[in-house]
């Protein structure tokens, strides 16, 4: 009984691996736009606004990471809606595993996608602070591997939410419509772009309220050496949150009609 | 024994009864029809049997096991072919294979010879490698019919197994259809709305209407209650008075400049018919076919064309929209 879940699991992996590593234009897509905020953004906003302490483009490196990780774990939740669409959903189903199974396997496939990415762009990020395009990321093995957890939280918790909006979803066209609703007032109340430490006071409850937030603000306790909040408290929340959303999303897919 | 027994299974869709009351019996080894013109309920029957779908009421068994309080038996025990396509066409044939063994939990090895089996039945051992995408849409249904087969199931149900499809490739899976009910000796469930189809393949059928059965029995019984040959005249005015009292006409209908005659033998007959019933413009003598049965219990016909497009073509519609 275990064994078949365990199984199951492993096969919708198995599908989503083969899938990620053939459609090489997700990938490309998936590291180019990061950089190019980072540079583009970065460099143009960083002429000319000052952080204390750390140039512009250091301070938003965690936050284009986090923003890499919340883009396309989101988006992967739109090709269940694919799978919907002919009938290959059905077959999923319709296999002698449980619809807990289904969604385990799905998210582990979608945060698997984003781990590559994760480490890819980490990999750019070491690059850029040794020829000297950012300055001041602490890029170490222990920094790298914490960070990594960090995203793997987010990952796991935004691939659910992206399935979750999925699993209830016809049309992959009104799946873009409420996930780009949900997509950048997450991005834009985080405290990607900026610190959050002197907020107006309408603004505070809004940032305090998005998830992504203990994301961004963890990854620069690690990588950046400070934070607002300390980073257990960080990932605390960031677990609660994942650990929220999975249930959610286990009951989304039980609920989910063919 | 009854491989499948239902028992006032009934779907209702907000008010809308997709499927009522159905009873239906489904012996061990036999290929049973749905027959039915589209949204007729086929496929909702089809739905509730494989548990995808949760019956309003009633009951129904599989393989001896409730579709309701008993899924995970029935899914083990089932192989299924669907509508649309459901395979993915960015993995090659053998991977939808392998991926199909991993989700029904087969060991490696057993896995690896029946992906050689059923890739040798449907004939497609030499396109294995081949990305999906590749295939025609009839290389795609073998491959799908024979994914269904691979962890010997003991009933396959196929939903359209040849909607779309050309001529050529519907007689081609038409015998593999066969092949598999002899070699493999499994109880095969189709579902379709072409009469041709469920004529030639089906030992019993159901015809369907409305989410009811309005009949069942073999292709050949169900013939047998026209009557006769099938007599069909153009003709604008005729006489039929005389033609009631001959006692070789079973049934006469009547539609707007047509007149359609169940005749015992009716190449005997037709001269005789021919002079006492006037002008007539042209003239058709076959034998019934099962849209005369359908016609026959429903009084309308079974239309051949999906309203909303064949299976190839809605594959075509996928892979530009994606």
């Amino acid at each position: 009984m275990i064994k078949g879940e365990i199984k199951g699991i492993l096969a919708i992996w198995y599908r989503e691996m083969k899938v990620f590593l053939r459609e090489k234009s997700r990938i490309v897509a998936s590291i180019v736009n990061p950089v190019l905020w980072l540079l583009v953004f970065g460099g143009g906003l960083g002429s000319s606004v000052s952080i204390p302490g750390i140039n512009y483009q250091s301070f938003i490196f965690p936050g284009i990471l986090t923003q890499a990780v919340l883009f396309s774990s989101i988006f992967f939740g739109v090709y269940i809606v694919w799978d919907r669409k002919i009938d290959f959903l059905k077959e999923v189903l319709v296999a002698p595993i449980s619809r807990t199974s289904i969604f385990i396997g799905k998210v582990i496939g979608g945060a698997t996608d984003s781990m590559v990415q994760s480490v890819i762009l980490l990999l750019i990020g070491i690059l850029f602070d040794k020829i000297g395009l950012i300055s001041g990321l602490h890029m170490n093995v222990v920094s790298v591997f914490v960070a990594l957890v960090i995203l793997f939280f987010s990952t796991s918790a935004f691939v659910s939410v992206g399935l979750i909006i999925g699993s209830q979803m016809e049309s992959p066209e009104g799946f873009q419509l409420i996930s780009s609703f949900l997509i950048f007032p997450l991005f834009f109340l985080s405290g990607a772009l900026f610190p959050i430490n002197n907020l107006p006071m309408w603004l505070a409850p809004f940032n305090l309220a998005d998830p992504l937030t203990y994301s961004v603000d963890a990854l620069r306790n690690v990588l950046l050496g400070s934070s607002h909040f300390s980073l257990m408290f960080d990932i605390g929340i960031l677990a609660g949150f994942t650990a929220l959303v999975v249930v959610v999303g286990t009951f989304a897919f039980k609920r989910m009609k063919v | 024994m009854a491989i499948i027994e239902t028992e006032d299974l009934t779907k209702e869709y907000d008010g809308l009864t997709a499927v009522n009351k159905l009873r239906l019996k489904v012996e061990e080894g036999e290929i049973f029809g749905l027959l039915g013109p589209n949204g007729a309920g086929k496929s909702t029957t089809l739905l509730m049997l494989t548990t995808l779908v949760r019956p309003s009421s009633g009951t129904g068994k599989v393989n001896g096991f409730d579709i309701v309080s008993q899924p995970d038996h029935v899914r083990k025990s089932i192989g299924i072919v669907f509508q649309d396509p459901s395979s993915d066409d960015t993995l090659t044939g053998y991977e939808n294979l392998k991926l199909h063994g991993m989700l029904y939990n087969m060991p490696k090895d057993l896995r690896e010879k029946r992906i050689k089996e059923v890739l040798k039945l449907v004939d497609l051992t030499d396109r294995k490698d081949d990305l999906v995408k590749q295939y025609s849409g009839g290389m795609r249904r073998r491959l799908e019919l024979g994914r269904g087969l691979m962890h010997h199931p003991k009933i396959v149900f196929l939903d359209e197994p040849t909607l779309g499809l050309d001529p050529q490739s519907r007689e081609n899976i038409w015998q593999y259809v066969e092949k598999l009910s002899k070699e493999e000796k499994i109880s095969v469930i189709i579902t379709t709305h072409y009469m041709d189809e469920a004529d030639k393949l089906c030992d019993r059928l159901a015809i369907i209407d409305r989410g009811a059965i309005v009949a069942m029995d073999s292709p050949e019984n169900l013939k047998k209650i026209i009557g006769g040959d099938v007599i069909n005249i153009k003709i604008k005015a005729p006489n039929l008075a005389e033609i009631k009292k001959l006692d070789f006409i079973k049934k006469i209908t009547e539609r707007e400049g047509f007149v359609s005659l169940a005749v015992i033998n009716a190449n005997e007959h037709l001269a005789q018919i021919l002079k006492m019933i006037g002008n007539v413009e042209s003239v058709e003598l076959r034998s019934p076919t099962l849209n005369d049965v359908f016609l026959h219990y429903t009084g309308k016909e079974i239309r051949e064309e999906s309203a909303e497009g064949g299976w190839a073509e809605r594959v075509v519609n996928y892979k530009t929209k994606k």
